[in-house]
């Protein structure tokens, strides 16, 4: 029976190490998915809003006013 | 109800501190207590004063925090200056030693001010302008009030209240020995009470946000809160030798402990200097220069990249050392890597300027700004190129690491968080703009030539130094003694306490120039800011 040092050397070493290249892998991919661009000009401007006050109430539809408001 | 238990707590905590003091095996230790003591009864009597009066009508949901925002900026510029006040004294200490007075040694000699130092600008300043900063962010960007009442103004307090318990052990000579961890075991306990209430304060208001998404710059401070309190945990388990005294003895020891220590120590580079201050760098920059970051989808690439590579770099800080060589060849790989993340963040904070490359012609605020990426890109180009062994056989245990550390820290975490309180400190106390331009460029250029001044002596002393040490002679046998090295440094020590003083003397008119914004700035005609009663 090995070490525990050696059973943890060597997973980390294999499948840990697959696990987490995978999850950095689809981290990346679904960032760079197709259609994000809205989502993510829309974020890019949430420090241009709200400057001085918080936002009152959630708005309905507020969501897609700032979608628009980004499509310009 | 609330009211009732705080009371029943600072009580408490004032009488234990009593008995603990009274108790005590060392002088650290009853300071400190008393400390303790002292501050929980006037808490005590202070809360006393307030309880069962009536609560003001509305929680001011319509308003953000800023209170604590306030007093964090001020705070900033407060340890800024006495930081590099102690950096100055001590970089003239190495240069000339008969400024290690004979009158004050065990206190004020360079043994004892160095952590002072250290922890000062990275804990102190640095820290400090990440709880304000951040507050300030976390706000504007969900759109909402901080969460949890006055929680805000519990880890501001505390966290100074750290401070001083930190500060006042160095001097005294209390300290594990733990690079940046010094602080005994009870001031960890209390840092990790802190933290918590930080997280459950920061995550808090995300969660109430009216923002759909939660904006780049949030991650890099919540990945710098999570990260922090997980490595100040692990590497700071100790067993105390007494609950009555201040010393405690590591739970690990030999090379584990080494790993665990650097493990901390590169990664509270890594989450504490580079993700908290990368959060100041999202928000300041597209404000101050009035567009959006360069590309979303690159910072959120930055963000997943930085976290997870930035945690297998710290073996590189033990090569040739009793660690396993695939350990120090795993955190050398790393730290080669993250290379590329880090350019991908400059990259993006620069190019947030195409399209307004003229405001740096008028905008020092915007100028120091975009100095301070440029030194995020040096700096992490740099500390890469020292990480590959070959070169860290001749770097390791010279000036050129200090040199390396305080470009980053001087250039990129200093620049970075003027340019947030010049940003901050108008906007906060509801002021038309800064008292004087003209003073931020003489801090800029001030600043600027410092850090050049003291980066430059280091690579010299330092890249000198390695070649001396390692110089052999026909025979083999070494060329020089270590006090021949230590002797031909001093030019370079001194043209580095010229720099240190440089760039003390821009956070003075930086100070001085806050002071005045707040004292004489002309208000904003529609001021919105109007500081609502807290």
């Amino acid at each position: 029976m090995e070490d525990t040092y050696t059973i943890m050397r060597v997973f980390a070493g294999s499948w840990g190490l697959v696990f987490m290249f995978l999850v950095f892998v689809v981290v990346i991919l679904f960032t760079l998915r197709p259609g994000s661009r809205k989502v993510h000009q829309d974020t890019a401007n949430i420090p241009f809003r709200h400057d001085d006050k918080p936002a009152r109430a959630p708005l309905p539809g507020a969501q897609d006013a700032h979608l628009t408001e980004a499509r310009q | 109800m609330l009211d009732y238990v705080k009371l029943l707590i600072l009580g408490l905590v004032a009488v234990l501190a009593a008995i603990a003091a009274s108790y005590a095996r060392d002088m650290i230790y009853m300071i400190h207590m008393i400390l303790v003591m002292v501050t929980a009864a006037g808490l005590f009597l202070w809360q006393l004063r307030r309880t069962d009066e009536p609560v003001p009508a509305a929680v001011l949901e319509a308003e953000y925090m800023d209170g604590p925002v306030r007093v964090g900026v001020a705070l900033t510029a407060f340890w800024g200056v006495v930081g590099f006040l102690v950096g100055v004294f001590i970089a003239f200490q190495l240069a000339f030693p008969e400024l290690n007075f004979e009158w004050a040694q065990g206190y004020l000699n360079f043994g004892r001010l160095r952590p002072l130092h250290t922890s000062a600008v990275i804990f102190a300043f640095g820290g400090t302008g990440l709880l304000a900063s951040s507050f300030y962010v976390v706000q504007r960007t969900s759109a909402a009030r901080l969460w949890g009442g006055g929680l805000a103004w519990f880890v501001l307090w505390g966290y100074q209240f750290f401070i001083l318990l930190a500060a006042t052990a160095y001097v005294l000579g209390g300290s594990t020995g733990r690079e940046y961890a010094e602080p005994e075991w009870y001031i960890d306990l209390w840092l990790t009470v802190v933290w918590v209430a930080y997280l459950l304060l920061f995550v808090g208001t995300l969660l109430k946000r009216k923002e759909p998404h939660i904006y780049v710059a949030n991650w890099f401070y919540l990945s710098f809160i999570v990260t922090v309190a997980m490595l100040h945990v692990v590497n700071n388990l100790a067993v105390p030798v007494s609950i009555w005294g201040s010393r405690s003895v590591s739970l690990m020891s030999g090379v584990q402990d080494a790993m665990t220590q650097w493990w901390y120590g590169h990664n509270a580079v890594g989450f504490f200097l580079t993700a908290g201050f990368l959060g100041m760098m999202y928000y300041f920059i597209p404000k101050q220069a009035e567009r959006p970051v360069y590309s979303y989808k690159l910072s959120i690439i930055h963000f997943w990249a930085l976290i997870f590579l930035y945690i297998w770099a710290g073996p590189h800080h033990l090569h040739y050392t009793a660690l396993p060589d695939w350990a120090s060849t795993l955190g050398m790989v790393f730290s080669v890597v993250l290379w590329m993340p880090s350019w991908g963040g400059m990259i993006n904070g620069l190019m947030t300027l195409s399209g307004a490359w003229d405001k740096l012609r008028t905008d020092p605020i915007l100028r120091m700004m975009v100095t301070s990426v440029a030194f995020y890109g040096m700096s992490t180009f740099e500390g890469p190129m020292m990480s590959i062994r070959a070169v860290n056989s001749l770097s390791h245990y010279t000036d050129w690491t200090i040199g390396h550390v305080h470009s980053g820290a001087l250039g990129w975490n200093g620049m970075i968080t003027f340019g947030m309180l010049y940003y901050l400190v108008p906007k906060l106390w509801g002021k038309e703009r800064l008292y004087s331009l003209r003073m931020v460029s003489w801090h800029y250029w001030l600043a600027t030539i410092g850090i050049v001044l003291y980066a430059a002596s280091m690579w010299v002393t330092g890249i000198m130094e390695g070649l001396m040490w390692r110089e052999v002679d026909a025979q083999g046998f070494l060329v020089n003694s270590f006090a021949d090295t230590v002797a031909a440094k001093f030019p370079m020590y001194v043209v580095r306490g010229l720099g240190g003083t440089m760039f003390l003397g821009g956070a003075l008119i930086m100070s001085y120039n806050l002071w005045m914004t707040v004292r004489k700035g002309t208000a904003k005609a529609d001021s919105t800011v109007a500081a609502p009663a807290e």
